[in-house]
């Protein structure tokens, strides 16, 4: 077995000088009834040449998403991620190591993740954000739970405009933990109804823009009302890439922000492992879940960096830590930091508006095409009405070698609204691309 | 071409020309190189990505977009240094042994990171029709099928993203089971004293009340504390097994029995699974369910923290409640039940948006595949064969916690063999990487006083447990001779940075780079 190196020499004289007649001596304490004589029914060991050949087999059962044209988004997107990103994230340093409890040996890691927090902090307008959570979903359940700890109210609304499965996943986690979910209906334009939706008891309103329709909004003037009944303002994000042309969450109000960092750095791996971006004001850090990196001074007084605050956290508070989180997606952030490092703040506001100029090149060809365009402001991603129930349109394009976007009954088959599909364009999308889409709908 | 030595010295000249309190010019240390943050690199109107015209104008967004972005960009070569300088001041697999306990710290095959960047997994978006990702679907199945088998369990949940969240999942499985079968009203959780901080923090997330079971001077959990403490306002227990003190509960099958007697259920911490792949099946032991870390057992990459995978095995009794999404085989394939109906029906609701850690997924089935039966059971046996060995070489110098009969796959000291020296458990994890080694899991379990748990895993040669241990024999006797104590106060001396002020950083938290803190230095 090619990983491991102990010879049947080693295994003897090992065994020697542990004093144990054979392997099974140092299982003694397994139950006799639970020890298995031999392999379990499963196929024997493989050689490097034969499991690549069996995995490349099941990954051209696959349709890759750069092999035709594609426009599906819904909280994953598909960028362009520079080369340099995956070599550096595969360098044995980084790729394998631990969470850095030992800062003297892990200021690689401790570093990127100050930078990380600080990147993060800048682009949704807030004062400092933690280490990374596991995706985008899960940050906003958290945020829901961090809510409650910080006004301690049970109750959260969340919007209609909210992808359904991270209200999903939020009425999951909140549900178990005694809050009560107001989870309004899905719409197209769902944030003007938030605001009635508010009362005394609202621990928070989690808002998404732009949202899962693609409508971007200000919601100002939601964190106002919230704020006017004592609750916090959560704006989330699934498409990171607007942080370059749209306004903050911080600038509009928001009291947590979190987002699906995967457009950044990331692939689309089928779903993840992707990064979750969780911000929030300055008071309210001690409430925070998840890892942190604080900046200090080691014992020259040379600048380092250590993971801090963790009286918040499970390893140390048990049962009244913030969070169970332990592992987060640390090497999913360093790839965040590095394509960000590569953009810097005038990269990405360019590449922001080459998808939204990509997006308002598909809606033109989309409405050309007979279809009506239901998102009135969108940054990389629109909601079009179908001729009829948009899941099969999707199947038959499918086979036509055109991915057409996501058909919103596949995220909530219960919201009536079988006749929408999501449609996204980002850089990588070409006008060929969109002429071809154009021309299958036009042909249905 | 060959380099002109004509004329050269090719041999070092004078025996007095050590390190010892040399100071570059410039203050630099040779390879190890100082490195500022982005922030201060310059570079705010820079950027490393060449990217075309922008053809339209975002007049339809008026009033909605931001008026600047003030992050720093760096061109592609300063870029590659910035991120090449940091990584060298990180400790890794790939350097050294790395002992974390409870960590499982094992080689990461590059087959299965070649394998996760195949388009046909990576660029395969979680959303496209069902009909093209057949291969994808059929991989998550046999991982499944492959889980299935090794812990001899009914079913299983893949979405979790790590440890915890599988923790999470699992729990909130035995609620929804409870709350189906009429015993909502269970709502206290028993956990030894020895668990991860995990345990405890997963049972209060989901609301429940956690009650500690005591354990037996011997290091397993006590069965009279346990029988006396369940009831039926138990809704589950979460023991770790082997245990956080790398033994293998003896009593785990009467453990099961008292727990399913008394209508909980007996949620097993599957972190250490690596110490029993292929020899037991927990299935046989009596567990309901229990979380895999493929980043532990599995191999998948550590990555400085994350992203890990956690899918929960579950038994028959819980499996109906699983969470959305998986993978079912239909007329025309496989498919996926990804909202809780139908199939699903009792599905506890969604642990997160799309199916889960899907790279990770591609990276633990090439490395069963790599293994498969026979090499899983090896395993197991290398890892615990590796434990044992560095238990026995030095337990003469250091004092096992626990040192009648054999550990598993991790070895746990006590820290009564630095009695008198003035020297602590954390100065030796300290002074070990002045010795080339990253340090034990220092301090956890709690239960043990001053505890050093080594998990070497069954990836380490002889040679290089030889290295391991003769560093630590020698700092052992190091530690307990008359020699000055500074070697161990103030270590490490070798490490880019020395030891950091953690109670600055907790008092006065700087958790992002700001103008500002460049001023105040």
């Amino acid at each position: 077995m090619r990983y491991l190196p102990l010879t049947a020499d080693d295994r003897a004289e090992m065994l020697g000088v542990i004093g144990a007649p054979d392997i099974d001596a140092l299982f003694a304490d397994v139950p006799s009834a639970a020890r298995l004589p031999g392999p379990v029914d499963l196929p024997r060991h493989a050689g490097e040449l034969e499991v690549e050949r069996e995995l490349a087999g099941l990954a051209a059962l696959n349709r890759a998403a750069g092999a035709g044209p594609f426009f599906c988004g819904a909280g994953a997107y598909r960028h362009h991620v520079p080369a340099t990103v995956d070599h550096i994230i595969q360098r044995s340093e980084f790729l394998t190591s631990y969470t850095p409890y030992q800062p003297e040996i892990a200021q690689g890691t401790l570093q990127v993740l100050f930078e990380f927090q600080t990147q993060v902090a800048g682009l949704t307008g807030m004062d400092v954000a933690n280490a990374s959570m596991y995706d985008g979903s899960t940050a906003c359940s958290e945020a829901v739970l961090m809510a409650k700890r910080v006004n301690r109210r049970g109750k959260a609304v969340l919007s209609g405009g909210l992808h359904p499965h991270y209200a999903a996943t939020t009425q999951t986690i909140a549900h178990a933990e005694g809050m009560e979910i107001v989870r309004l209906p899905a719409a197209i334009d769902a944030e003007a109804a938030v605001i009635d939706a508010i009362d005394d008891q609202t621990a928070c309103v989690v808002v998404q823009t732009p949202n899962v329709f693609g409508v971007v909004t200000d919601v100002t003037k939601i964190a106002e009302a919230a704020h006017a009944r004592g609750a916090l303002l959560i704006v989330v994000t699934t498409e990171a890439v607007s942080f370059g042309l749209l306004k903050s969450p911080g600038e509009m109000g928001a009291d947590i922000a979190v987002a699906e960092g995967q457009s950044i750095g990331n692939a689309l791996n089928y779903g993840g492992p992707y990064v979750g971006l969780f911000a929030t004001r300055e008071k309210l850090v001690r409430q925070m879940p998840g890892r942190l990196c604080g900046e200090t001074v080691d014992a020259d007084g040379q600048r380092g960096y250590v993971l801090t605050l963790s009286t918040r956290e499970q390893h140390i508070r048990r049962e009244k830590a913030t969070s169970n989180i332990c592992t987060n997606s640390g090497l999913c952030a360093l790839a965040f930091t590095i394509h960000m490092t590569l953009l810097g703040g005038t990269g990405l506001q360019q590449l922001a508006r080459i998808n939204h100029a990509r997006a308002r090149e598909l809606a033109r060809a989309v409405a050309g095409a007979g279809l009506e365009v239901l998102t009135p402001r969108f940054f990389n991603e629109i909601a079009v009405r179908t001729k009829g129930p948009a899941a099969p349109l999707v199947e038959r394009l499918a086979a036509q070698g055109i991915l057409a976007g996501v058909p919103f009954s596949r995220l909530d088959p219960h919201a009536g609204l079988d006749d929408v599909l999501l449609l996204a364009a980002t850089e990588t999308t070409t006008s060929d691309d969109i002429a071809a889409l154009a021309a299958a709908l036009k042909a249905l | 071409m060959t380099m002109n030595t004509v004329g050269r010295p090719t041999r070092p000249e004078g025996a007095a020309a050590g390190a010892e309190g040399f100071q570059s010019l410039t203050g630099a240390r040779g390879l190890v190189q100082d490195e500022p943050l982005i922030f201060e690199l310059g570079g705010w109107t820079k950027t490393g990505v060449d990217l075309p015209d922008v053809t339209e104008d975002a007049d339809d967004l008026a009033g909605l977009t931001r008026a600047g972005l003030e992050l720093p960009g760096l061109s592609e070569p300063e870029a590659m240094r910035h991120f090449v300088r940091l990584s060298q001041k990180n400790h890794a697999i790939d350097l050294a042994l790395y002992p974390l306990g409870s960590c499982t710290m094992k080689h990461n095959p590059r087959l299965n990171e070649k394998a996760a960047r195949m388009a046909g997994f990576a660029d395969l978006h979680p959303l496209q029709p069902v009909s093209t990702t057949q291969g994808a679907l059929a991989l998550m199945d046999r991982l499944a099928h492959w889980l299935k088998t090794l812990t001899g369990m009914p079913g299983v949940a893949l979405s979790p993203k790590a440890g915890a969240h599988g923790e999470l999942c699992g729990l909130l499985c035995i609620k929804a089971a409870h709350e189906a079968a009429g015993q909502g009203s269970r709502r206290t959780v028993l956990v030894p004293t020895s668990a991860h901080g995990t345990n405890p923090a997963t049972a209060a997330f989901v609301g429940y009340t956690v009650t500690e079971i005591a354990q037996t001077a011997d290091g397993r959990v006590d069965l009279a504390d346990l029988e006396a403490k369940l009831g039926d306002h138990v809704a589950a227990i979460m023991v770790t097994n082997p245990n956080t003190c790398g033994l293998f509960e003896r009593d785990i099958i009467d453990i099961a029995k008292l727990t399913h007697a008394a209508g909980a259920y007996f949620y097993c911490d599957g972190a250490n699974f690596n110490a029993i792949v292929g020899r037991v099946r927990p299935g046989d032991l009596g567990v309901d369910a229990m979380h895999i870390n493929l980043h532990k057992t599995f191999s998948t990459p550590h990555g400085g923290g994350g992203p890990g995978a956690g899918p929960v095995v579950l038994s028959a009794a819980l499996a109906p409640f699983a969470p959305a999404p998986w993978v079912v085989s239909g007329e025309a394939g496989l498919a996926l039940a990804e909202a809780a109906e139908g199939e699903a029906a009792q599905a506890f609701g969604r642990m997160c948006a799309f199916h889960g850690q899907m790279g990770m997924f591609v990276r633990a089935y090439a490395y069963m595949l790599s293994h498969g039966a026979d090499g899983l059971r090896q395993v197991a046996e290398d890892a615990v064969l590796n434990a044992n060995y560095i238990k026995a070489r030095l337990g003469d110098v250091m004092t096992p916690a626990f040192p009648d009969g054999p550990c598993m796959h991790e070895a746990l000291f006590d820290d009564r063999w630095l009695d008198g020296t003035g020297v602590t458990t954390l100065d030796i994890a300290k002074a070990m990487i002045d010795e080339g080694f990253h340090p034990m899991t220092m301090y956890f379990p709690l239960v043990v006083h001053g505890a050093m748990l080594i998990e070497p895993t069954e990836t380490e040669s002889k040679r290089e447990l030889d290295r391991f241990c003769d560093a630590l024999r020698a700092l052992a006797l190091a530690a307990k001779g008359n020699d000055d104590k500074d070697r161990f106060k103030n270590a490490p001396h070798l490490a880019p940075l020395r030891r950091l002020d953690e109670t600055l950083a907790a008092r006065k938290p700087k958790l992002a780079w700001r103008p500002e803190t460049l001023a105040a230095e």
